[in-house]
């Protein structure tokens, strides 16, 4: 139990909203980027000659490449390992929003660029509102939105850095945060304060960190899936010979449908036991607050709605005629139900949970 | 073809080695009609086989799948209609107001969901479908443990990784070197004629079905709890007059599941020595409390007494019961004289807050007082008590904070018959004013009414007695919970979570190497690796070993002839057919 000095500083709460509006400027500035990116992206060969057409999978003999060097002597390398996908249609990546364009490319970059700066304030953010009230900075939906801002983006920054391919979801991203933060500072912000005694707790740290990084990973999840609906239907459109809908360009831009899929689904399929320790973590705090672990409270049953819809997308990967878009709708479902819970359940159906002050 | 194998890419998926990676079932193809064995030929069909058919529907993946979904679905509406459970008071007032909807919803089940017939009937079906997929799935995953990986099947070229080379050194150096390799990295390995099997990541079946039986653990947890549960409220004021020993009749309500016996209630008690809040002083939240709790003396078993503090968050845990600290409130010590003079009552009473400043309204029944001839008179008084007293123009008294800055309660008292003998049940925090047996005492016409702070005495008109106000304390209310099955549910918890993070994050792989002398006399070496499509782990994995193969047995810088037509048929895979 925390006992509370009932102090805010008012000085920390007010630097921590001027941070939050200065990283939503940057956020901009890096969204204005990436729409750079893409518009120069759209001019290059690749995007307009939209056919990523499918590269030979692996069907060639594999052989032992023999690279004879100035001496004359043989230099073996290694013998190739061919793979094969099982669902792929063989069709490779797409080339990234700039396309090769050498202009997007630097628009991309500085994107990139923009978006570690605002991180950074976004960080500070944070921070300085858990330091005005010398508790964790996700004590009511405002410093929860905020906070689950920062993991999606702070999730992103480190597959970049370590070296995933993940640029492609840049500009979704930072689409989606700037619209989180926008929610968060005008409908629903709460000045900085202490909590009531029920939220002291070590829980609050522990269930409620899980929760913001399970709800910024799903959503990392959640916007590859979107994007792999799209693309597979390009994908399926490039095959019948008519890809050359409005998009096209972007779709084509965009990776491989197998490798959005395989992207989303190790996400959400990472996730999931997190997502599952969310709930047995909030169970164990609610026996000590409430003297039940579960209750059927609607942000239980909600939290519950959403753990068995991703479980049927777990499952549904593993079944006949379930793969692919139908496995992708589930997964949209789980996402929804999470949205919902947080969004829907804490403004519309009152239960237990109600964060201080919405 | 139709398989729930994720692993197995479509054309090698005939190769009985690729499948059962993992131990999921395999779908049913449809029955084709007049097959006999399908509902299709439904006529041919005895009891049994319709039985057969259901129990295989039942267990099937794509049916476990859609009860998962309807489980989810059946799940909604007791999140947005009032739950019984949960809210009485709201369920009384949906029936209120919906005289159409509101019997609808009551024969549906819909103000009880998670009890009711339908919500049951899908849990129970899903757990049936998991036991029915379970059970096999454990006897075929024992099998696999205790058997050897499955031999390298014939093209091996099919495999999701594959490499090839011919070299000068011999077959056996080959496979010797694999082997060796492959044990060193903890694969079990099983020699074939000519080849090598190996696979690792058992654990990963194993994780899956622990989270699974773990479920059942949950659900037994579950069902044990609700069926043994008891869970009342006492409110408790302090001294040792107002305290609380374990039994039924002692709680202010209780609630308990279907086979509760009051018999098997634990012997414990407490008392309330003192109750601390601090509020939140200044700031949007003013008046929020920050902190509260109460210091008690409890006995257990033992019956030996034991000081301890209860908060918010934090309960005592006593003879397998909780107690938690769930509210708070004010109350009156207080000591009334009747009219010979006698102490009729002495001590709190609690009054109960109204809103967030502790605004409290209260009643104190003196039923054992006589008059000033000695008259049996019983007395009564209804007072409104604020902790911070402003007196507001048109609302009249109220509280403006709820600590204890400027206390006053305001007392009106009443004489005769508080119909407390009558036997009926009485609320002790109302008084039945309305009740023609009872009387206002009146002070020239107007009601008695008088603001009073501690220390001040109201004396009653005609000599029938006085009341003092002696102080004022906190009285804290306590939830007792009993809920058996609690540890069950946090073992099976955890072995679901680390099963599931197995099942996860674990890859199930497999690894052939042939090493076979082709029609020149060289060795023909093939390795092919087979892991889940998700995970590039496999073809990684291949590559490592290709690497240190390699190194002992260097190819040779020739084109190599096509190897899947030269591989013969591995031997053992015809017994394995
Ligand atoms: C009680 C409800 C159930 C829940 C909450 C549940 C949950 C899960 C979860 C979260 C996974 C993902 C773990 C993994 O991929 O290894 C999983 C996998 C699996 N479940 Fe269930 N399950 C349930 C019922 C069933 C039933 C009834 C069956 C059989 C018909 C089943 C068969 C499987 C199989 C075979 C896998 C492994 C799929 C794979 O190989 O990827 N489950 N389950």
């Amino acid at each position: 139990m925390i006992d509370i000095a009932a102090g805010v500083n008012e000085q920390f709460a007010n630097l921590s909203n001027y941070l939050v509006y200065s990283a939503m400027a940057v956020y901009t500035l890096a969204f204005l980027a990436h729409i750079a990116e893409w518009t120069f992206g759209s001019r290059s060969k690749v995007a307009r000659s939209s056919a990523a057409l499918p590269a030979g999978s692996g069907t060639s003999a594999p052989a032992v490449k023999v690279t004879k060097r100035g001496g004359g002597t043989a230099v073996l390398e290694r013998p190739k390992v061919v793979t094969r996908g099982g669902d792929d249609r063989g069709i490779e990546d797409g080339k990234g929003a700039a396309g090769g364009d050498e202009q997007g490319e630097l628009y991309g970059r500085i994107a990139i660029s923009l978006t570690v700066l605002a991180f950074a304030l976004h960080f500070g953010a944070v921070v300085f509102r858990g330091l005005s009230v010398d508790r964790a900075p996700w004590g009511n939906m405002y410093e929860f939105s905020v906070t689950l801002g920062l993991v999606a983006v702070a999730a992103y920054l480190v597959l970049l850095a370590l070296g995933r391919s993940v640029r492609w979801i840049g500009l979704f991203l930072v689409t989606a945060v700037l619209l989180d933060l926008g929610l968060a500072v005008s409908v629903l912000y709460t000045s900085s304060d202490q909590l009531v005694p029920a939220l002291h707790s070590y829980w609050l740290w522990i269930h409620v960190s899980c929760a913001i990084i399970c709800g910024a990973i799903f959503h990392l999840g959640a916007v590859a899936t979107i994007l792999y609906l799209f693309r597979d239907r390009y994908e399926v459109a490039l095959a019948a010979g008519r890809a050359n809908g409005r998009f096209a360009s972007v779709w084509a831009r965009l990776p491989a449908a197998a490798t959005l899929d395989k992207f989303a689904y190790r996400i959400n399929a990472a996730v999931f036991p997190l997502w599952t320790f969310t709930i047995m973590a909030g169970s164990i705090w609610a026996e000590s607050a409430w003297g039940r672990y579960w209750g059927w409270d609607p942000t239980e049953t909600w939290s519950f709605i959403t753990w068995v819809a991703y479980a049927c997308y777990l499952h549904a990967r593993a079944t006949a005629g379930w793969k692919g878009r139908k496995a992708a709708y589930l997964a949209l479902i789980g996402f929804a139900c999470f949205l919902f819970n947080y969004y829907g359940v804490n403004v519309f159906i009152v239960g237990k949970h109600s964060y201080a002050g919405v | 073809m139709s398989t729930t194998d994720t692993d197995a890419p479509d054309s090698g998926a005939s190769d009985a080695a690729a499948r059962a990676l993992s131990t999921a079932p395999v779908e049913e193809a449809e029955p084709e009609s007049g097959s006999g064995d399908g509902p299709a030929g439904g006529p041919r069909l005895g009891v049994l086989g319709w039985a057969r058919w259901f129990w295989r529907q039942l267990t099937s993946m794509r049916v476990a799948l859609i009860l998962l979904f309807l489980l989810s679905l059946a799940a909604i509406p007791g999140s947005i209609i009032p739950q019984t459970s949960t809210n009485p008071v709201k369920v009384s007032d949906f029936l209120k107001s919906h005289s159409v909807l509101g019997p609808v919803y009551t024969k549906l089940g819909l103000f009880h969901v998670y009890s009711s017939v339908w919500f049951s009937a899908i849990y129970i079906l899903l757990f049936v479908s998991l036991a029915g997929c379970i059970l096999p799935r454990s006897w075929q995953f024992i099998g696999q443990l205790r058997g050897n990986p499955p031999r390298a099947p014939r093209k091996l070229d099919r495999m999701p990784a594959y490499a090839t080379w011919v070299t000068d050194a011999a077959p056996d150096d080959v496979l010797t070197a694999a082997r060796g390799t492959l044990r060193r990295r903890r694969y079990r390995v099983a020699p074939g004629e000519g080849s090598l099997a190996a696979e690792k990541g058992y654990l990963r079946e194993a994780g899956n079905l622990v989270f699974h039986i773990a479920l059942f653990g949950l659900l037994i947890a579950f069902a044990w709890g609700t069926l043994w549960k008891s869970d009342g409220t006492k409110l408790v004021v302090p001294g040792p007059a107002g305290g609380f020993t374990n039994n039924q009749t002692q709680y202010d309500d209780l609630s308990h599941g279907a086979l509760f016996n009051p018999d098997d209630m634990a012997h414990f008690g407490l008392t309330l020595d003192d109750f601390h809040a601090a509020y939140q002083t200044s700031g949007p939240t003013k008046g929020t409390p920050t902190t509260f709790y109460a210091d008690v003396t409890y006995f257990g078993a033992d019956n030996k007494d034991h000081k301890t503090r209860i908060r918010v968050n934090d309960p005592l845990n006593i003879e397998g019961n909780k107690i938690y600290l769930t509210s708070h409130g004010y109350a009156m010590n207080v000591t009334v004289k009747d009219g010979k003079g006698n102490v009729a009552y002495s001590g709190p009473v609690p009054f109960l807050p109204e809103d967030g400043n502790l605004t409290s309204q209260g009643v104190i029944k003196v039923p054992d007082a006589v008059d000033s001839k000695g008259k049996p008179e019983q007395l009564g008084f209804a007072g409104l008590f604020t902790p911070t007293t402003t007196i507001d123009p048109v609302m009249g008294p109220q509280s403006t904070f709820p600590a204890l800055k400027n206390p006053t309660l305001f007392l009106t008292a009443y004489y005769g018959d508080l119909g407390m003998d009558a036997g009926l049940p009485q609320n002790v925090y109302v008084l039945d004013t309305a009740s023609k047996n009872l009387h206002q005492f009146t002070v020239g016409g107007q009601p008695l009414k008088m603001p009073m702070v501690v220390g001040d005495t109201l004396k009653l008109p005609n000599g029938a007695g006085s009341i003092t106000l002696d102080g004022v304390s906190q009285w804290a209310d306590f939830e007792i919970v009993h809920q058996p099955g609690i540890d069950l549910a946090l073992g099976s918890a955890l072995a679901m979570l680390v099963g599931l993070a197995a099942s996860l994050f674990i890859q199930r792989r497999r690894i052939w190497v042939r090493a076979l002398p082709g029609a020149d006399g060289r060795t023909v070496v093939e390795l092919a690796g087979l892991g889940r499509t998700e995970s590039p782990k496999a073809a990684e994995e291949l590559a490592r070993l290709v690497d240190v193969v390699h190194a002992q047995a260097p190819s040779v810088p020739e084109e190599p002839a096509s190897p899947s037509t030269t591989a013969p048929e591995d031997s053992s895979d015809k017994e394995h057919a």
